[in-house]
């Protein structure tokens, strides 16, 4: 048995996190392709927006999408919902 | 008020669901656990009980909303049989390390293939290393009061683990026998609304449970991946303090005891003890006393806790016999019986140890009579006279 000032008694049974802007690191180092939006094509929707599975594009209705490449890792997901087809995949390496 | 009548092994699952005031029922069926899920479901149809029952696509799924289910504060409870637990192995390990305190009914029945239905105790010893408590009843009343005793342990602050109560398909699943209903009220006062650990439903204070862990603790982390796993078998270890004061108090509330770990018959003057689980162990109890009346002086021990296993208990008992007949209701292949090995383990370190007979019987739901364990039995007093063990392990009525 551990002694009452032992860290296993402080600890939670199980692990617990709370949410953190890159709580695992800078994510966008994971990328292969990045989504580049073209302003001209896209139609201000939010769909980008509300479909990123890692809350990286920031979206205002004056400005329209922007993504935080330091955490965007690449997946696609915005640029297959666009329904204007303005992001495109660029490769990086 | 309780009140008695006459069900089957299944039935009696499900009313004990309903007398321990589940939240949340998420299950699939299966063979020959579907009625456990039938009658649950007619309870909540009928208005008699105020679950929620989630129907789910798989055994993985219906785990996997018991402990969402779990985390969110709900009581769960699910049940299943061979391939649906099998099927579920992943999520097993997922419950315990969530330490949600699930309780799962589970009617043990063969692997396929060939298919079989019947009795058979792998797949539930398979899941021996996810963390779940196993409990083997060997009557439909034992169900009944082991799941409500098993919630009592499982949400146990000191614990927090799941638990499985299994029982033998058909002989006890579709069997009827007397069992007395306790009323939700009296089980209330045995068992109180659920208190979860954390409160997840708190959307101003997100969390994220199990969320990666390293080797070593790293930045805000204090502890790595091994402290999580030390304090799950802390957890297990509490349980076998929980299950020997919680069967205590059940007795004095209502009057019945199955036995804690263990359950000892006959034992204290024998020189030979027959070791079982399940359903078998009730009709060992018949043997005994045949035998006994015929001079032999044998007694019986039901494995009723396979994790935490009960290493003392057997200990205790074992020292004083000169043999102990381990029948086994399951195959490791290419060793012998799971309940033998885990036996064997825990006699190494005693001085003196009896002699072990493994039989490796019933596989797949074949009969074994009064008669069969009679012969187990005989065949351990002959060892004793001429101190001659053949073979560790032998297939009890095997066609050859």
């Amino acid at each position: 048995m551990q002694s009452n000032t032992s860290i296993l008694k402080k600890i939670p049974p199980t692990p617990l996190s709370k949410p953190a802007k890159g709580a695992m690191g800078k994510t966008g180092t994971w990328r292969t392709l990045k989504p580049v939006i073209d302003l001209n094509k896209c139609t201000k929707c939010g769909l980008c927006w509300l479909y990123c599975p890692e809350a990286t594009i920031t979206f205002t209705k004056e400005e329209g999408p922007k993504i935080d490449y330091v955490y965007c890792k690449g997946c696609g997901i915005c640029a297959e919902e666009c329904p204007a087809k303005a992001i495109e995949m660029v490769r990086e390496f | 008020m309780s009140k008695i009548i006459i069900t089957t092994g299944n039935y009696s699952a499900a009313y004990a669901a309903k007398a321990a005031k589940v939240d949340v029922v998420a299950a699939y069926p299966i063979t020959p656990q579907t009625s456990i899920i039938e009658k649950i479901s007619e309870f909540i149809e009928r208005g008699e009980m105020k679950a929620e029952y989630i129907r789910v696509e798989s055994e993985h799924s219906a785990m996997a909303a018991c402990i969402g289910a779990s985390v969110a504060g709900a009581r769960a409870f699910t049940a299943t049989s061979a391939h649906g637990l099998t099927l579920m192995h992943e999520m097993l390990h997922w419950a315990s390390a969530t330490r949600a305190p699930i309780v799962m009914a589970v009617v043990n029945r063969a692997m396929g293939p060939p298919w079989n239905i019947w009795s058979d105790h792998v797949d539930s010893l398979s899941q021996r290393d996810t963390g779940w408590m196993q409990f083997y009843a060997e009557s439909n009343q034992e169900i009944f009061d082991t799941i409500i005793q098993a919630y009592r342990v499982a949400e146990d602050p000191e614990v927090k683990m799941p638990a499985m109560i299994c029982s033998d398909a058909f002989i006890l699943s579709h069997t009827s026998q007397p069992l007395e209903v306790l009323s939700e009220e009296e089980v209330e006062d045995f068992l109180p609304p659920y208190e979860p650990p954390f409160d997840i439903t708190d959307v101003d204070h997100p969390v994220t449970h199990g969320n990666i862990v390293w080797p070593e603790p790293r930045g805000d982390a204090s502890v790595g991946y091994m402290e999580f796993r030390y304090l799950m078998h802390q957890a297990l270890l509490n349980a076998k303090r929980k299950i020997k004061e919680v069967t205590k108090e059940f007795e004095k509330k209502f009057g019945r005891n199955h036995g804690d770990l263990i359950e000892k018959y006959k034992v204290d003057d024998a020189e030979v003890a027959i070791v079982s689980m399940g359903a078998l162990a009730a009709q060992a109890k018949y043997v005994v006393d045949l035998m006994r009346e015929e001079g032999y002086r044998v007694g019986a021990i039901k494995l009723r806790v396979f994790r935490p296993f009960p290493d003392e208990e057997i200990r205790e008992v074992a020292k004083r016999l000169k043999a102990l007949v381990v029948a086994d209701r399951n195959i490791s292949y290419g060793y012998k019986g799971i309940s033998a090995t885990e036996i064997e383990s825990a006699l190494y370190q005693l001085e003196k140890r009896p002699i072990i007979l493994n039989f490796i019987m019933g596989i797949g739901g074949r009969d074994v009579k009064p008669e069969d364990q009679r012969k187990m039995i005989e065949a351990a007093f002959n060892i004793i006279e001429t101190g001659q063990l053949e073979k560790e392990a032998e297939w009890y009525g095997l066609v050859r």
